[in-house]
């Protein structure tokens, strides 16, 4: 046998049924620098931002997240106005202040405003109360935000925490608290949702008064809690099944059998696997937890009185509807708004994100 | 199968006992009994109303003749209105019953309509507009959907009238009862769809030379319906709390509307009846999709 050098073309054998590599071509030093790596290298998450910026409907619902938390939080700054506060003109109560249209002003602001005054118009009118609409439907966007997020924040951390402890020990302990979860699955939600917090806000009674949680009020704390007991078993459920998954990969066992330490494999290979699929779907439940707030709030269990949310405000302005149309629509709006961009910006994400769907 | 069959029968039944027992136990945690008003009665006679309704016993022996009465059809009376919450409930079903099970079918056969559809003519402008209305759909709360809708069609446009018990109308809200679930109907068609369309017997189905009308009606659609089958109990859950919303908004008598009428008297022993009621007839629906599932689909094992 000849030393192998790259650029003598062998010789066919006479009889040999292989290809001729007399008849391919030489690569040209043009076409092997196209092998060269152009890319650099990129990490799991830095290629997930990638995927999720070019999807111009997830790019979309951040700006429209982004835009709106900037408007809770700067309007009520702007605004001169509080959310429960019935607007006083001079200190004197102005009964043709109730009810108004947009960018109306009623008899006594008028006439402070032909005096030369400033009066900081009404941009959604104002309520049967005489309160300022538009900074009650900023608050109320405020309120389901909230709800939404510390739900889906709670849910998680319960999830997570039970769901982790299940995948990993295994064995009778996992069968155990698989079953709980099983029993608390079957229960109809909303059903229970609705008894928890009819049973909940009666029993809390004055017991919160005093602490620090008096100022949510009994629904919400109820609220809390219905979440808490009832929807953290789908995480729980994801969380056990991911970590089950993972944890017989392959890659975990060469990982093992090069000798990586218990710690290692959790951060380096469970994690970073789980995370994305975890944090999407916590990302999903957001907008389901406003979705049952405005629910709770229809049916009368929602936040208390005069703490607004979006749910609570639609629903107050069915009464009226006919006469003042608009005051459905803001709030109506500010729901589908978000629930519409978290959907989207979670599709976004699972796109990005999830392991099991990059190409 | 059999064993199968027993096995979540049996679940179901303990599933609805547990369903007793939280909603028993938790309205009993609510302070104050139930005659405990401003105007509280005579002791005496108060004591006789307790001896009615067995509220002298303890707490353990109470739930257990509730149970008894339950599996005899006997729910007990309401606290407010003082009538039989059984019948009550057998009078408002019905007009829930059909209320729900037009939305059910409305929602099923255009959800698999427009999922195949959508699957079928993928990246075609059918496609792409039924996206758009899925994805918009999902987003709207039922009670505004079902507001908007009265709005607009019943006192705007007066295309349909108010609904009333001599002359019910149940256009609208079959609609707003049946839009959401007819949107993720439609999803789920269409990816489970997709899935099938991609798989080998279909291309051999295709290049034995049988027509695209049959191998979409009996290869793809069947077998693109298995997913949609599991959806069955959800849909059941989602179309009855649905329609606590959507009968109020239109003022319909039904259950829904007792119900949240109930809720908001505080009308404990008809919120414990309703609740109970509604829960076990989700349960059983959970159980015969369960079933039906495990029956169509023989790739299923039944261990």
């Amino acid at each position: 046998m000849s030393e192998y050098t790259p650029d003598t073309v062998p010789v066919k054998k006479p009889l040999s049924m292989q290809l001729d590599p007399a008849r391919f071509e030489p690569a040209t030093a043009e076409e092997k620098a196209q092998h060269d790596v152009m890319r650099e290298s990129t990490t799991f998450f830095r290629d997930g931002m990638r995927r999720l910026f070019k999807n111009p409907l997830a790019v979309m619902s951040i700006v429209v997240l982004l835009l709106l938390l900037v408007t809770i939080f700067v309007a009520p700054m702007i605004v001169p106005y509080g959310y429960s506060e019935v607007i006083r003109v001079n200190g004197q109560r102005d009964r043709s202040l109730t009810n108004m249209r947009p960018f109306t002003y009623s008899v006594m602001e008028q006439e402070k405003l032909d005096a030369g005054e400033y009066v900081f118009p009404h941009i959604f009118g104002t309520d049967e109360l005489g309160r300022d609409y538009f900074i009650r439907v900023i608050f109320g966007a405020r309120v389901s935000l909230a709800v939404g997020f510390f739900a889906s924040i709670i849910v998680l951390v319960i999830g997570l925490l039970y769901g982790s402890i299940s995948g990993y020990v295994g064995g009778k302990t996992d069968i155990i608290m698989m079953r709980v979860v099983d029993v608390i699955y079957s229960l109809p939600d909303t059903l229970m949702v609705i008894l928890l917090s009819v049973v909940l806000q009666q029993v809390l009674g004055d017991s919160l008064q005093g602490t620090a949680l008096a100022a949510l009020g009994n629904n919400m704390i109820s609220m809390f809690i219905v979440f808490g007991l009832l929807y953290w078993v789908g995480m729980a459920r994801l969380v056990r099944g991911q970590i089950l998954s993972i944890k017989n990969n392959e890659y975990v066992l060469a990982a093992r059998a090069l000798g990586a330490g218990a710690g290692r494999i959790i951060r380096k290979h469970i994690l970073p696997n789980c995370m994305s699929v975890i944090f999407i779907s916590t990302a999903l439940q957001i907008p389901s937890a406003i979705f049952t707030e405005s629910f709770l709030s229809f049916i009368g269990l929602g936040v208390q009185a005069p703490m607004p949310s979006l749910g609570s405000l639609a629903n107050m302005a069915r009464g009226g509807m006919q006469i003042y149309p608009y005051k459905m629509l803001f709030p109506a709006l500010g729901i589908c708004l978000i629930v519409l961009s978290f959907n989207l910006l979670g599709d976004g994400l699972r796109d990005a994100f999830d392991p099991k769907l990059r190409r | 199968m059999l064993k199968y069959a027993i096995k979540r029968i049996l679940l179901a039944i303990v599933t609805i006992f547990i369903i007793s027992a939280i909603t028993f136990f938790a309205m009993n945690a609510i302070p104050g009994g139930p005659f405990a008003k401003e105007k509280a009665p005579e002791p005496r006679i108060q004591a006789v109303l307790e001896e009615r309704f067995n509220l002298d016993k303890p707490v353990g022996e109470q739930f257990f003749l509730y149970l008894r009465n339950l599996v005899q059809g006997d729910f007990g009376v309401s606290l407010k209105t003082g009538r039989e919450i059984s019948s009550t409930i057998s009078s408002s079903f019905a007009i829930s019953a059909r209320l729900g099970g037009t939305a059910v079918l409305v929602a099923l056969v255009f959800g698999l309509l427009f999922g195949s559809l959508a699957a079928l003519r993928r990246g075609g402008w059918p496609d792409r507009m039924i996206i758009f209305f899925t994805t918009l759909f999902v987003a709207v709360p039922s009670f505004i959907l079902a507001t908007l809708l009265l709005l607009v069609f019943s006192f705007t446009l007066g295309w349909f009238k108010v609904w009333s018990i001599t002359d019910p109308n149940y256009t609208l809200p079959v609609i707003s009862l049946a839009l959401y679930p007819m949107a993720y109907i439609t999803r789920l068609t269409k990816s489970s769809m997709l899935d099938v369309l991609g798989q080998d017997y279909i291309r051999t189905a295709r290049a034995k030379g049988i027509s695209d009308q049959v191998v979409i009606a009996k290869h793809a659609l069947r077998n693109a319906l298995i997913p949609v089958v599991t959806y069955v109990g959800p849909l059941t859950a989602y179309i009855l709390t649905g329609s606590l919303v959507v009968e109020t908004v239109f003022t319909i008598g039904g259950l829904g509307t007792h119900f949240v009428t109930a809720i908001n008297n505080r009308d404990y022993s008809m919120i414990m009846g309703t609740t109970i009621f509604l829960a076990t007839l989700m349960v059983i629906m959970t159980l015969i999709s369960d079933l039906l599932y495990k029956a169509i689909d023989p790739r299923i094992s039944f261990d």
